[in-house]
């Protein structure tokens, strides 16, 4: 074991002596393994932290929800009051949201704002959705009492309230005097972002009921269900699709269900296909790389065939030998697996800069550069390290 | 390319008379012949060569160009192997051993020494005589002692760190017997140790070996040249793979 530990030792000496007698030719030969590296570090993180960025938009938005829409039957047009309490009663139901979505003219200060987008929701979407800044959530005795109040967004304080404090103000919304109890958190999800708000003055949020009478509906046509924590997505889904089919009387079409776990199932399917892709394309860098070690090696075998006669005359067994230009090999692609590595990082860093997403390398990722670099310098360099290793020292010796 | 399993010597080795090695022989070879196959043709190199050496002792091998001498070399320092005859080493039998243990014999018994010195030119004079101390295993410490003591034996002491492309002919083969003394094995073999050198460089070789060989080393070196020979205490000729015993006074 000592002796082993030895031979390791000094064989490693000697390998990193005859790397650095021959700097540029090693840089060249790890170019192929640095590349490679950095192609592996840098693509795999930079989908990861895309992949990521976007389920964590996804999972802050619908984490145990499913959207429910529901336009039903020319007999029967959406949901009444009666149907909710039944989906509310369905297995694994822990709440029912609807979503009333509708824009209306608002009047504030004498001036009149035509495009105010109105949602109409009911309590229980400010209890399980963190969506209220200042003032406070539309509660329960706001919805039985269809009570005019609503929270307005960033936008509708900016551009109709002119900054000034919004709760305790009133506009006139459809014609109705609405009280301002609450101001909503700036939407930053991935969906704000993509859609498009430039022409609206801004948005508000009222009780369910006001929203269904001011848009001349009876029923609710759109809901977010809420799942109890620890029931599967999938299994509430059917639970919801049995109740409905009986509310609609199985009529095809007549409501659809979002699941967005599904969703999110998809994106981690194609992110982790976008991984395994990528991470081939490396591959093949790394391939080639290694293929660019095994031909320094064997010119540097063939270089060096007089001195490794005199090696071997001078008692390096061919075990030596072979571990001698093995390490080489090894050493050579493990500081161009290293310098891949920090390349990959400054590449998965940019990428988050311009991605704007946070920046954080897999140290899986950086493990599997690393490894596969060790990997290709022993796989690649076996075969020119067996060839020193069996050489004859008298021809070798005797080589020019 | 050759592999080493070809080169392990054939069935073909006679088993001769059994040998015991005197008390102070340390190289017996009985009947050694090398036959090099050249495509259908085989040339005998060595020629039922027999051959023993004595602890201490200085031998020349004289001979002309093509005579066998590098081939005998060769075999003596077990980088190859006869076709038939038996070697013994330090009275142990060289047969049938794999390139590994010949290795090790080479590191521990023979010191070579080349007409063309080969050193390793990327690493300085002290790397050089370190290489063999290192296949010995020998630990770091001891090893640095032995080869500034090995360095100072041959007046190199003061050009430790200079690489060969910074010593004179006369300094490389220097540090080449260094490096050949280093691991204090039983025959130092020298292969035309002047033929690279001029008159005056070699004759301080020659010294140097005078005072190795008063230290009470075995020499034996080769040599196409008569007046290298006549520092030699023994002379043996070698002329078409044969040995004969040559008298000091024919040199
Ligand atoms: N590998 C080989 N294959 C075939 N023939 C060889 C081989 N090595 C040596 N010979 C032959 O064996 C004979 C002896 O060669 P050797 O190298 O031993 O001569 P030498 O006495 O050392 O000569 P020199 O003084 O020129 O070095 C030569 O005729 C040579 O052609
Ligand atoms: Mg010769």
């Amino acid at each position: 074991m000592r002796k082993l530990i030895y031979t390791v030792r000094q064989s490693l000496r000697i390998s990193v002596q005859n790397i650095i007698t021959n700097k540029m030719r090693s840089f060249l030969t790890m170019l192929g393994i640095i590349i490679g590296v950095a192609a592996v570090i840098g693509l795999i993180t930079l989908v990861q932290n895309a992949t990521s960025s976007i389920l964590g938009q996804f999972s802050e938005l619908g984490a145990g929800t499913l959207s429910v829409s529901a336009p039903g039957t020319a007999m029967k047009q959406g949901l009444t009051d009666a149907d909710l309490k039944t989906l509310m009663a369905v297995p694994g139901v822990k709440g029912v949201s609807p979503q009333v979505s509708g824009s209306t003219a608002a009047v504030y200060d004498f001036k009149v704002y035509d495009n105010v987008s109105v949602t109409g929701r009911n309590e229980l979407y400010f209890a399980y959705n963190d969506v209220v800044e200042s003032g406070r959530a539309l509660n329960a005795s706001d919805m039985s009492g269809n009570i005019n109040v609503c929270l307005i967004d960033q936008d509708f304080r900016t551009n109709i309230l002119k900054g000034t404090e919004a709760v305790g103000k009133t506009v006139r919304l459809n014609g109705a005097e609405y009280l301002i109890v609450g101001v909503q958190k700036q939407d930053n999800s991935l969906f704000s972002a993509y859609s498009d708000r430039s022409n609206l003055d801004g948005s508000v949020i009222i009780p369910y009921k006001n929203a269904l009478t001011m848009s001349w509906n009876k029923n609710v046509t759109s809901l977010d269900i809420y799942v109890e924590d620890g029931a599967s997505n999938a299994d509430v889904e059917e639970n919801l699709r049995e109740t409905l089919d009986k509310i609609y009387n199985n009529t095809e079409g007549a409501y659809q269900i979002f699941n967005l776990d599904s969703l999110m199932d998809t994106m981690n399917t194609v992110s982790s296909m976008l991984s395994t892709m990528l991470g081939g394309i490396a591959g093949i860098a790394l391939v080639v790389g290694g293929i660019g070690i095994m031909n320094m090696m064997l010119v540097s075998v063939s270089e060096r065939t007089k001195e490794i006669g005199l090696r071997k005359a001078l008692g390096a067994e061919p075990a030596r030998i072979q571990t001698q230009f093995l390490l080489e090999a090894v050493i050579l692609s493990i500081i161009g697996g290293l310098i891949g590595v920090l390349f990959g990082c400054l590449i998965a860093l940019i990428g988050a800069r311009l991605m704007d997403t946070p920046f954080a390398v897999s140290p899986s990722a950086i493990a599997l550069g690393l490894g596969f670099s060790a990997a290709v310098g022993i796989i690649f360099g076996w075969a020119p390290a067996r060839r020193a290793s069996r050489l004859n020292p008298i021809d070798a010796l005797r080589a020019e | 390319m050759k592999r080493f399993g070809k080169m392990r010597p054939s069935g073909t080795t006679s088993a001769a008379e059994p040998y015991t090695p005197g008390e102070d022989e340390i190289l017996h070879m009985a009947h050694i012949v090398k036959d090099y196959r050249i495509g259908e043709e085989t040339f005998r190199a060595l020629d039922d060569v027999t051959l023993t050496v004595k602890r201490g002792e200085f031998l020349a091998v004289l001979g002309p160009s093509g005579s066998g001498k590098t081939t005998l070399m060769n075999i003596i320092g077990c980088l190859d192997v006869p076709t038939s005859g038996d070697y013994y080493l330090s009275g142990k039998p060289v047969r049938g051993q794999r390139e590994a243990q010949l290795a090790q014999i080479r590191n521990k018994e023979i010191g070579f020494i080349f007409q063309s010195f080969y050193l390793l030119q990327k690493q300085t004079a002290y790397e050089n005589v370190e290489l063999p101390l290192i296949y010995a295993n020998m630990p770091e410490k001891q090893r640095r002692e032995r080869v500034e003591d090995m360095l100072e034996k041959v007046g190199l002491g003061d050009k430790m760190k200079n690489f060969p492309n910074q010593l004179s002919g006369g300094q490389q083969q220097r540090v080449a017997i260094a490096r050949a003394i280093a691991t204090n094995p039983t025959i130092l073999l020298a292969d035309e140790p002047t033929g690279a050198l001029d008159q005056k460089t070699g004759a301080q070789v020659m010294e140097l070996f005078h005072a190795l060989n008063n230290e009470g080393r075995t020499i034996i070196m080769i040599t196409h040249d008569a007046k290298i020979a006549s520092h030699a205490s023994r002379i043996v000729r070698i002329l078409d793979g044969k040995l004969s015993e040559g008298k000091l006074e024919d040199a």
